[in-house]
């Protein structure tokens, strides 16, 4: 077997939130995706991954912002991560 | 040195501190534009960390040209003063065919200042088509604290620009936006040339400020972004408000009291 892995980042901690950000690991050497290659995410939820197949493995803690950097914004918080298995060929 | 002519007005100026970017399409003539791929092929000469820009570049010397054109030269005045250091210069090239696109990244360190930015220069001397994999944007993401390319696991982010522009274009940028070369997947080479500008003056009114009470400057810094999250997405018009209090020197402007409401500390004890 091998894993193709998906990473949406949502909107909201809701897995059912919108995807505003994604990205595509092909452990099948199948297909190479890499950065700046699509404008369209592949689902419009998390849900909407879950109803095609894939496997949520991986949500993003919720982490209260530490005192004195309530304001600072960073990396993207709610970070979901998918996984198919393929039949090795 | 630069010129005082072609300033931004406060609404472009508001535009720059919400996207972090300020796009200029065709803006340098052809006879430079067909120059440049020779004279940026040929290797330019280094520029040692924070030259002035007249020693940086002498007179007559191409980026000097590219830098004194008039809408260039009106807006680098507008964004970082008259007499900026130039911090560093590259050309960038994109092989045709390359299989590799860089990982979204800002440049060098995270850089915090509340009240100062480096400006960078992306010069495209060639038509940029979608199959040559032009730049890659991210608008609204430069007052985000993150590290050099630790932003790489992102491939794609909703409303990201996927640059295509037609010959002579120049980018302004915020130094702390993401951005990325995207894989080249055509059968032509990409240049593209950058120049990093530190300011040496305060960046406060450097533009034509006549329109300062326009309601298109709330407009602009109100913009959300479709990449951003509900709850972050609120934090973003926080800080842009911030920054344009510094670049203004108008320590009450704010937008729907956002700012105003959570600095409020009443030091009279209640009544109640």
């Amino acid at each position: 077997m091998r894993q193709q892995v998906l990473v949406l980042y949502l909107t909201t901690s809701a897995l059912d939130s919108a995807v505003v950000g994604w990205a595509r690991y092909d452990g099948t050497g199948q297909a190479s995706p890499t950065t700046g290659d699509s404008d369209e995410p592949p689902y419009p939820t998390g849900l909407a991954a879950l109803l095609d197949g894939w496997r949520l493995f991986q949500a993003a803690q919720l982490i209260p912002p530490y005192p004195g950097h309530e304001y600072d914004t960073s990396y993207l918080k709610h970070e979901f991560f998918f996984e198919k298995l393929i039949p090795r060929t | 040195m630069l010129t005082s002519s072609h300033l931004l007005s406060s609404v472009q100026m508001a535009r720059f501190v919400t996207h972090g970017y300020l796009r200029m399409d065709a803006v340098v003539p052809d006879t430079l534009n067909r120059q440049a791929v020779e004279v940026l092929s040929a290797g330019l000469p280094a520029v040692p960390y924070g030259t002035a820009l007249p020693d940086a570049f002498p007179e007559g010397s191409f980026a000097r040209q590219l830098v004194e054109v008039p809408a260039v030269a009106g807006a680098l005045r507008s964004l970082v003063g008259p007499e900026p250091t130039v911090d560093h210069h590259f050309v960038h090239v994109r092989e045709p065919h390359e299989g590799n696109a860089q990982p979204l990244h800002g440049d060098a360190i995270i850089d915090v200042r509340p009240d100062a930015f480096d400006v960078q220069l992306m010069y495209y001397p060639r038509e940029v088509t979608a199959d040559m994999g032009g730049t890659l944007v991210v608008p609204g993401s430069h007052l985000r604290r993150t590290n050099e390319s630790d932003t790489g696991r992102y491939q794609n982010l909703l409303g990201q620009i996927r640059l295509t522009c037609p010959a002579g274009t120049v980018m302004l940028l915020h130094h702390g936006i993401w951005h990325g070369g995207r894989r080249n997947d055509s059968g032509t080479r990409r240049y593209m040339y950058k120049i990093r500008f530190n300011p040496t003056v305060p960046q406060v009114r450097l533009w034509n400020a006549d329109d300062l009470a326009d309601p298109r400057i709330a407009a602009e810094l109100s913009t959300n972004f479709p990449w951003y999250e509900h709850a972050t997405g609120r934090l973003e018009i926080y800080n842009r408000i911030r920054l344009w209090r510094a670049l203004t020197g108008d320590d009450g402007f704010d937008i729907e009291y956002w700012v105003t409401r959570v600095s409020n500390r009443p030091t009279v004890g209640s009544n109640a």
